[in-house]
């Protein structure tokens, strides 16, 4: 029996988790899939946004600004990488520049500081590449990047670290309450006092099943441009344009880690779990960005790839206790952006609502986060020379591109919520996110991995469930073949 | 840091390191020291275990390891100093090198020449921005060849390939031979950029069809591939709607080009080609930066392991005669591509009293039969060679002899063309 059940691994589960860690209190993260962050925490811009977006008095709205005024400081406590690049949203007509204005009151009844109104020289001369057309923009110092599967992967560690259990490939297929909450997942039916519904694109389903007021949310799917960071960034700032029905738009921004970013589009589908790209989806975010950077070059692409929003049909977060359901279940749902930048504050208030209710005792001593580890290609010569020093394994690059080490590799395999599959490690430690996308590494990843995991190579997968990496042996499948002869 | 003074250093001990290094040694240099980042030398032949190579300096057909055997074997009899397991991690203009290893740890190293022969590496499928799903069992080929040939281990049971490169190609006979089943390999060019003799060897042999001007539009699987979409493209390579085909297989191999690993020549400061991707250098093999050498694949993409060995004989040589303080003087003219060409190494000729002959190497830009390749100085033909066929799959080496160098002692550029005329 748990006191608590926190459905979901994303960065809002993550979230809620850490908070419940000044409680005394024994709490699990059900996650469907393999690792964290393996939904729209892991595929969306990484952006911190100041918060003039959301129309004044909503949960988006309220949580955005609070949680990105967090974020410089967590970022610092967590090693995570965060960089407060500020962002302009650019216009090009007067109707435009009505929008803008409006977005500028808005931000100022939101809470958010430093904003103005800038005109088209001021515009070029931060930002030579942006389109000459530009006639004003509103420039947003306190918009910041970070990178968003590092951020849930901060809060889980810190979380687990304080003994929170954290239960992989375990989607849930039922809850229901009698004296307390059941819920069935792949792994058996767990028990507890409470359960949080932090499920992300599968939240609306969750919820259904235990409230007599259902909601209903959207998948929205957004496909990206990742460039190599190699190639700088056209862009210091994050570059939106003026926002629309779907959204914020198109941006282009450097991300925490240096590339340039472009993307999103922005589709409703059917299937929250469908993160294909489309060549359509792509081919809009080109055409789009045009209007931003006229130049648009994306030669040094190194990967495309797809997030799912879960659009909430109200479209504003559902945060709290959960209408029309029993009581002990709570919810954070319809967390689409500004979900990243709200996490922080949703985890913090989500989980002291949660710990009130629940009268928790606080914890004698809570841990504080270790942060992770500096990485070797971010350290100076000295420190690169110690670290061998200390450890060997870092004398051992496997991903020539990025420059991870072998220490960097292991060390993120024996964390707490460690690594189990090619791209857990590759989120962790960036080996495989270079310009060869994993070419030269995977082989001596998947080496890695069943040294420290203790199983064969034909076990390990690229992300879970069945993505095994290889069939068989060489010997296996010619047996084979000669079989089916 | 104490630094580790060294005569000539040669990054990579892969055939173009190898070479140099045992030019260099020839040439009289004990202070050399070699630095690979694998285990063993011998770089990418070490999983190449098909045999082709050799043809044209051993006049012997050589497995890939084989072949790097020779020059191991050279190596160590003359007592050279290679180094494994040692990642370079940044190479400066003033020729200061740092390194890593599990052994030693963080190392400086300051040289007075340098050779850099880091190779090549494969494009991989994020660079082609293919849509639809991101599961397991995408490879590029040289992955796949190396989790087969080193690994022994079969990345899947059916296969498309994408790309008719030379890897791709000798990878859809491999994984036939261990028993999957390659489908197709899917071309989006008209014509191939593998060897004529690995299309006929790897594919016609074994049945394989090769759809050319087609390419994979789409990909399916949750989790691990369960097919591609395959269109044909139109002359404007864009896929022709209407024309998609699925194949179901568990497996897509990528060999859809090798691009120059040139991350450390950038630190340098060498100047670069952006058609090569390669630095851009003399025939001595000198780069932009004096004492910096560059040779083999990390130069440009060559399909012949041979020319590769040629090639860096000569920048290991140039390497040694830099260490001792040999400067050759004279002009350096320039060399451009004409018309049909792309990418001619090396970009400058030094025209001094010892240059007897220069080796150009290009790609042609498309297949032309019947042609004629043609060297100008400053827009006057020297010579016209008949070709009967050209092809961007087979790299051409067209020498420069005494003769023809001499005529344009006086000439401010030489560009070299593929033309449809005898034009001499």
């Amino acid at each position: 029996m748990y006191d608590i059940l926190i459905i979901g691994a994303g960065v809002t589960g993550c979230a809620v988790a850490r908070q419940l860690c000044h409680y005394k209190a024994k709490v699990a993260v059900i996650e469907r899939a393999e690792d964290v962050a393996d939904g729209a925490s892991k595929a969306n811009s990484g952006i911190v946004h100041a918060g003039f977006d959301a129309k004044p008095g909503t949960k988006k709205a309220y949580y955005n600004v609070k949680g990105a005024k967090m974020y410089a400081k967590l970022a610092r406590e967590m090693n995570v990488p965060y960089d407060p690049v500020g962002a302009l949203v650019i216009g090009f007509s007067d109707e435009d520049r009505q929008t803008l204005e409006k977005l500028y009151d808005q931000g100022v009844k939101n809470g958010v500081e430093q904003l103005e109104i800038l005109e088209r020289d001021q515009i070029l001369s931060l930002e030579p590449n942006t389109n000459p057309a530009v006639t004003c923009a509103l420039h947003a110092r306190t918009s910041a990047v970070v990178s968003p599967y590092e951020m849930t992967l901060a809060l889980a560690y810190h979380a687990a670290l304080n003994g929170v259990e954290f239960i992989f490939d375990a989607p849930v297929s039922r809850i229901w309450k009698d004296e307390t909450w059941h819920v069935a997942t792949a792994k058996g039916e767990l028990t507890a006092r409470a359960v949080i519904n932090c499920a992300g694109v599968g939240a609306a389903e969750l919820h259904n099943m235990i409230s007599d007021e259902p909601v209903r949310i959207i998948p929205r799917r957004g496909e990206y441009y990742l460039l190599d960071h190699t190639v700088k960034c056209p862009f210091r700032r994050t570059m939106f344009q003026v926002p629309g029905k779907m959204g914020k738009g198109v941006l282009i921004s450097p991300t925490a880690h240096g590339n340039a970013l472009l993307g999103p589009s922005a589709e409703d589908i059917e299937d929250g779990f469908d993160t294909a790209t489309t060549r359509q989806g792509l081919d809009f975010v080109l055409d789009k960005c045009r209007l931003t950077w006229p130049q648009v070059n994306i030669r040094p692409v190194i990967t495309t790839f797809s997030g799912v929003r879960a659009h909430p049909e109200t479209d504003d977060f559902i945060i709290g206790p959960v209408h029309g359901a029993p009581e002990g279940a709570f919810e954070a749902i319809g967390i689409e952006s500004p979900g990243l930048s709200a996490a922080p504050a949703v985890g913090e208030e989500l989980g002291e609502m949660v710990a009130l209710s629940l009268k928790l005792p606080e914890a004698r001593l809570v841990k504080p986060p270790v942060p992770l580890l500096k990485p070797f290609a971010a350290m100076t010569e000295e420190e690169r020379a110690e670290a061998c020093r200390q450890n060997p394994d870092y004398g051992r690059i496997v991903c020539r591109c990025e420059v991870i080490t072998e220490a960097e590799i292991r060390d993120a395999i024996r964390r707490p919520v460690g690594a189990r599959s090619i791209d857990g490690v590759k989120r962790r430690t960036r080996a495989g996110m270079g310009r060869c996308q994993g070419g030269f590494c995977s082989p001596r990843v998947t080496e890695i991995l069943c040294e420290e995991l203790g199983v064969s190579p034909l076990e390990i997968t690229k992300c879970g469930g069945e993505s095994k990496l290889l069939a068989g042996t060489i010997q296996d499948i010619a047996k084979e073949a000669q079989h089916h002869a | 840091m104490r630094e580790i003074q060294v005569d000539v250093l040669v990054i990579g001990a892969g055939p173009a390191g190898l070479a140099a290094a045992i030019a260099a040694k020839k040439q009289g240099v004990d202070s050399l020291i070699v630095l690979e980042r694998e285990d063993q030398p011998g770089g990418i032949l070490r999983q190449c275990i098909h045999n082709g190579f050799g043809l044209h300096r051993f006049k012997e057909e050589l497995t890939g390891p084989e072949y790097a055997q020779r020059d191991i074997d050279t190596a160590v009899e003359m007592g050279i100093d290679i180094r494994t397991g040692v990642t370079v991690l940044s190479v400066s203009p003033e020729k200061r090198v740092t390194a890593v290893s599990r052994e030693n740890g963080l190392q400086v190293f300051q040289a007075k020449a340098i050779v850099l022969a880091m190779g090549c590496r494969e494009r991989p499928r994020g660079a082609l921005a293919i849509p639809g799903t991101r599961c397991a069992g995408i490879y590029s080929a040289g992955t796949a060849q190396k989790f087969v040939n080193l690994e022994g281990y079969m990345p899947g049971r059916t296969v498309v390939i994408l790309g008719s490169g030379d890897i791709g190609l000798i990878m859809a006979r491999r994984m036939t031979l261990q028993g999957a089943k390659v489908l197709a390999c899917v071309e989006l060019m008209p014509y191939s950029s593998g060897l004529n003799r690995n299309i006929v060897q790897c594919l016609q042999d074994y049945d394989i069809p090769l759809y050319l001007s087609h390419t994979v539009v789409d990909i399916h699987g949750r989790e691990r591939l369960t097919g591609v979409t395959v269109a044909q493209v139109g002359p404007d390579r864009k896929p022709i709607p209407g024309t998609e085909v699925e194949f179901a297989c568990d497996t897509l191999l990528l060999s859809v080009g090798l691009i120059p690993e040139n991350e450390l020549s950038a630190g340098a400061g060498v100047d670069m080609s952006p058609v090569t991707s390669g630095a851009v250098v003399s025939d001595t093999l000198e780069t932009s930066v004096p004492g910096v050498f560059a040779c083999g694949n990390v130069l440009h993409v060559h399909d012949l392991v041979d020319h590769v060995s040629n090639e860096s004989f000569r920048a290991g040589e140039m390497a040694a005669r830099f260490a001792r303080g040999e400067r050759r003087e004279g002009r350096e003219i320039p060399v451009k591509d004409g018309r049909g060409v792309r990418g001619v190494v090396p970009q400058k000729i030094l025209l001094d009293k010892e240059n007897r002959g220069v080796d150009l190497m290009f790609r042609p830009d498309q297949v032309y039969r019947d042609h004629y390749l043609t060297v100008y100085a400053d827009g006057k033909a020297l010579s016209s060679v008949k070709k009967m066929i050209l092809t961007p799959g087979e790299m051409v080496v067209q020498p420069l002899n005494e003769k023809l160098l001499d005529a344009c002692r006086e000439a401010g550029e030489i560009t070299v063309a593929i033309t449809d005329e005898k034009a001499v």
